[in-house]
């Protein structure tokens, strides 16, 4: 009894000043890091547009001289019909897609999902180049575009196509989370009133999703208008504003004109991610509900239609991969179709880009790292840590912009902000580190989200007891939090180290000769005419994402076996 | 005994809403003191503000005769249990238990001996090895208790701590912590809604409404005398009974005379009467009708709880105002109580409390 009370275990004296240190310094250096990496580049865009070649202010005069020009209103229109088109038929096909997996009893649910998830591996301009082989001037299923009253692929036909195969499985993702929350109850109650499947379709089914089809539909959107490498590779003359940028910035040298279409892009992506935000926060209002999840039962007719469907989407998806990766191995398209390993060795040998796969791997090995780390920290730090309650809300601005902001309107922010002489951070121009940097930023709200999803389902109180306890916050989150929240660590990881592979939008306009990456060697191949050797390199891409992947699907099985012996709740 | 904690003038808002009104309270060593209310009216505020998990907006938080109003969690002495319990999964119950010890640079061998002995104290010697998910909810809390005393604190602080529990299990607990608080002598301060797991385990009640202090007392003076009327209907069932003040200690309800032994209102005024539905005699044990305050009574319908029934009464001459009755089991049967019958009874004028109208 005596001992319980023994106070000489009781409360050391503790240098607390260091803690509190440590709390609002993490936090103040987060504010910092988005500031110089996110908030100033774009600020600097703002002031660019209203400012003249030379640098003086001149107003809005760029913006009228680009909306005088024969340019503007080919390039916004065609931006939004691309954009439309490809959400007209994306998320149509993917909810589709979705239902089957979700709401009936196919079979083989797990590699349907798998094969609609292959395009995130993939650049975009995998698809484009794909879509070339197809149905270029010497496609192998060029006579079959004369039955969609098609004359070339080349220009919205290709743009749509590509974009629909690389936006697919983000699509899908959302819309399988939405189509898995659904109550029973409510088709129980149908059925107990002699429903018909397709009145219980349309009453039930449709508005439980209508969210997830808006978030989708925003998504799809979102990414089409920020898509710059397939209206490159596949869109002929048809201009979009991402195009528009890159010809005013690399063309022209007119940074001035480049940040005026930059702020003309942002703004349907604005738009569309307010949409997005807004019916998200209402989505979270439904998910609180109990609900009984809803089970389908077999259905031969349904079944049967839903699995020629997914069948049929997954052999084309496998297609556009498979077209890309045959002709990386083929000598010349469609002439010689004999093997060669040609492209992958001199064919990036004479272009110059021998290195582009060895950057490309080490810049997203440091995102995966660095990234993962950073935003894993920054979490924890909003979440979890005391003081400076002020400035949380302006982080918190801050992480979800980058989700607004198309890459090339981040890409240009950056140069106009690191590439400005009398910046002292204009070292960093050029270097692997702004590659590093601009990739975590410009996907770093998605990661975001991802931390403090993870960290959310965490006690509230773990802080407060190591406080009580005299145990300083840091350790516990290193002991406690980070252990318990690996697995979401591993994805964030994952998720940069894929996109990492994947991205030009943002880098296009960062890298220098010594650190071209091999998304960004697609293009200038394209543009040399070496369709070979562009899709040797994105066939390169695919594999060592997919191998990537692989592994860290290892690592979270691995993390779940060990984590079994405190998840496990036998109680007996 | 010496003073353990004093709160001065604790105030707290949020925003325009003002979660407590200038607390003072004084806690003297040793005792177990309940801060007992309805949920939202400040009590867990105030023991967070004592934790320093929460910061006054004004007022002073003296420990041990410190002033630590401003220190923040880590400089303060306590130990903490949450409703949660706040386990940390991922490691065992020995290493949750030497979770604040290690920190203090112990040699191995002491922090095993000191986990030993609280995992002996909590009852739970052979669970040093398991995972907090692989134990009861009952067991988690002990853990919980002995990871919050590991490190000797003068001051637990219990943040209903049992509500989490199935009734039994929650029963059970309330006796062995109270158990382990007065072997161990520390001053503990639990915060509950539930008014039974109030009455039964601590010394002092602070009964709280709207981030007011309504009462501090003894459980049996809180239950007995409450002083306002919020304490009088949230401890127990009460009657109220709306009354015109006659002076000297009577009051006429309906047309009814009432004697009570409370002359506080000024005559003529109007008041209510409170009286505890087991305040009142029964003809079993002798005739009431020439007992003071004795009334006819006429039963409407009766509930039947178990070892005992409440009987709602209507009463000859109250104009309407309805009284609920007290009854043991063996009352009903022997009086013949049912729905319809008369019940003559009494009712007790010590037992009377009177509010002026509001």
């Amino acid at each position: 009894m005596s001992a319980a009370l023994d106070r000489s275990f009781g409360p050391r004296k503790l240098a607390l000043w260091s803690e509190a240190l440590i709390a609002r310094g993490g936090l103040v250096l987060l504010a910092l890091a988005l500031l110089v990496f996110l908030t100033v580049p774009l600020a600097t865009l703002l002031v660019r547009s209203l400012e003249d070649r030379g640098g003086s202010f001149v107003g809005i005069a760029n913006f009228i001289t680009y909306f005088a020009s024969p340019a503007f209103g080919h390039s916004v229109t065609n931006t939004l019909v691309f954009a439309a088109l490809t959400t007209l038929i994306t998320v149509p096909l993917a909810f589709v897609f979705a239902y089957a997996i979700q709401r009936s009893c196919i079979p083989a649910k797990g590699l349907w999902r798998n094969i609609a998830m292959i395009p995130i591996l993939a650049p975009s301009l995998l698809a484009a180049l794909s879509f070339i082989y197809l149905f270029g001037n010497q496609g192998w299923l060029k006579g079959m575009l004369g039955w969609f009253g098609l004359a070339t692929i080349y220009g919205m036909p290709g743009m749509v196509m590509a974009m629909t195969f690389s936006s697919f499985p983000h699509a899908v993702m959302i819309l399988l989370a939405a189509l898995a929350l659904s109550d029973a109850r409510l088709y129980e109650a149908a059925d107990s009133m002699a429903t018909s499947e397709w009145r219980k379709f349309m009453t039930i089914t449709l508005p439980g999703a209508r969210y997830g089809l808006i978030s989708a539909a925003m998504v799809v959107f979102t990414m089409a208008v920020s898509e710059f490498g397939v209206p490159k590779v596949i869109g002929g003359n048809s201009s979009v504003l991402a195009i528009d940028i890159y010809k005013q910035v690399i063309g022209q040298q007119n940074f001035s004109m480049g940040a005026v279409v930059g702020l003309i892009l942002l703004m349907p992506a604005v738009a569309a991610f307010f949409i997005d935000y807004m019916v998200r926060t209402k989505q979270k209002a439904l998910l609180t509900a109990r609900s009984v999840p809803y089970s389908a039962r077999p259905s031969f007719a349904r079944d049967g239609a839903l699995l020629l469907y997914v069948v049929l989407i997954s052999a084309l998806l496998l297609l556009v991969l498979g077209m890309a990766v045959f002709g990386s191995f083929v000598k010349v398209w469609p002439y010689n179709l004999s093997f060669t390993l040609n492209h992958y060795t001199y064919g990036f040998e004479e272009a110059g880009v021998d290195n582009a796969w060895r950057n490309s791997v080490v810049m997203a090995t440091w995102c995966a790292g660095l990234g993962a780390a950073i935003t894993f920290a920054g979490a924890y730090w909003l979440e979890k840590t005391r003081g400076v309650n002020w400035l949380r809300p302006v982080i918190q601005l801050q992480a979800m912009m980058p989700m607004a902001v198309p890459g090339m309107v981040l890409g240009i922010g950056y140069i106009l902000f690191f590439n400005h002489p009398s910046n002292p951070l204009n070292f960093l121009y050029g270097s692997m580190a702004v590659l590093v940097t601009s990739t975590i930023v410009h996907f770093y709200s998605s990661s975001h989200l991802t931390a403090v999803t993870a960290l959310k389902q965490l006690d509230n109180e773990f802080e407060s007891v190591s406080a009580s306890l005299k145990v300083p916050f840091y350790k516990t989150f290193w002991r406690v939090t980070v252990p318990v929240c690996l697995p979401a660590v591993v994805d964030i990881s994952r998720y940069y180290f894929v996109n990492a592979m994947t991205t030009i939008s943002c880098v296009v306009f960062l890298y220098s000769p010594r650190t071209t990456l091999s998304s960004i060697s697609i293009l200038q191949l394209d543009e040399a005419g070496a369709v070979g050797p562009a899709a040797a390199m994105a066939t390169l891409i695919v594999a060592t994402s997919a191998v990537v992947t692989v592994l860290f699907f290892g690592v979270e099985w691995w993390l779940s076996v060990r984590m079994q012996a405190w998840r496990r709740t036998p109680r007996n | 005994m010496s003073e353990a904690l004093r709160l001065e003038g604790v105030h707290k808002a949020f925003g325009a809403f003002v979660a407590l009104k200038s607390i003072d309270l004084a806690i003297t060593s040793g005792e177990l003191v309940c801060f007992l209310g309805p949920s939202g009216c400040g009590k867990t505020t105030l023991l967070r503000i004592i934790a320093g998990l929460e910061q006054q907006t004004r007022g002073r938080v003296i420990q041990n005769g410190r002033d630590v109003s401003t220190a923040p969690p880590a400089a303060r002495d306590y130990g903490i249990v949450f409703q949660s319990y706040a386990l940390f999964p991922n490691l065992t119950i020995r290493d949750n238990i030497a979770y604040g010890l290690v920190n203090r640079r112990r040699q191995r061998t002491e922090i095993e001996v000191r986990v030993k002995e609280l995992l002996t104290l909590v009852g739970l010697p052979d669970a040093g090895a398991k995972y907090p998910a692989q134990m009861s909810g009952g067991q988690q809390q002990r853990v919980a208790l002995a990871r919050a005393l590991a490190t000797a604190p003068s001051l637990l602080l219990l943040d209903e701590p049992l509500s989490a529990l199935d009734a039994k299990e929650r029963e059970r607990l309330r006796g062995e912590i109270r158990q382990l608080q007065q072997r161990l002598r520390v001053t503990t301060i639990m915060v509950t809604h539930d008014q039974e797991e109030a009455l039964s385990m601590a010394d002092r009640l602070v009964v709280m409404n709207h981030g007011v202090i309504e009462q501090v007392g003894t459980p049996l003076d809180a239950y007995e005398r409450p002083t306002t009327p919020f304490v009088a209907d949230f401890l127990g069932k009460v009657n109220v009974l709306r009354a015109v003040a006659l002076g000297g200690g009577r009051y006429r309800v309906g047309q009814i005379d009432l004697t009570t032994t409370v002359d506080s209102a000024a005559v003529g005024s109007n008041v209510r009467l409170y009286l505890r539905p087991e305040d009142r005699i029964l003809s079993d044990t002798g005739p009431v009708e020439m007992m003071p305050n004795a009334l006819r009574a006429t039963v409407r319908n009766l509930d039947f709880l178990g070892t005992f029934c409440l009987a709602h009464v209507d009463i000859d001459g109250f104009d309407g105002q309805r009284m609920t009755i007290y009854l043991s089991l063996n009352q009903t049967l022997e009086l013949g109580v049912r729905a319809g019958a008369p019940l003559p009874l009494a009712l007790r004028p010590e037992r009377f409390r009177v509010f002026t109208q509001a």
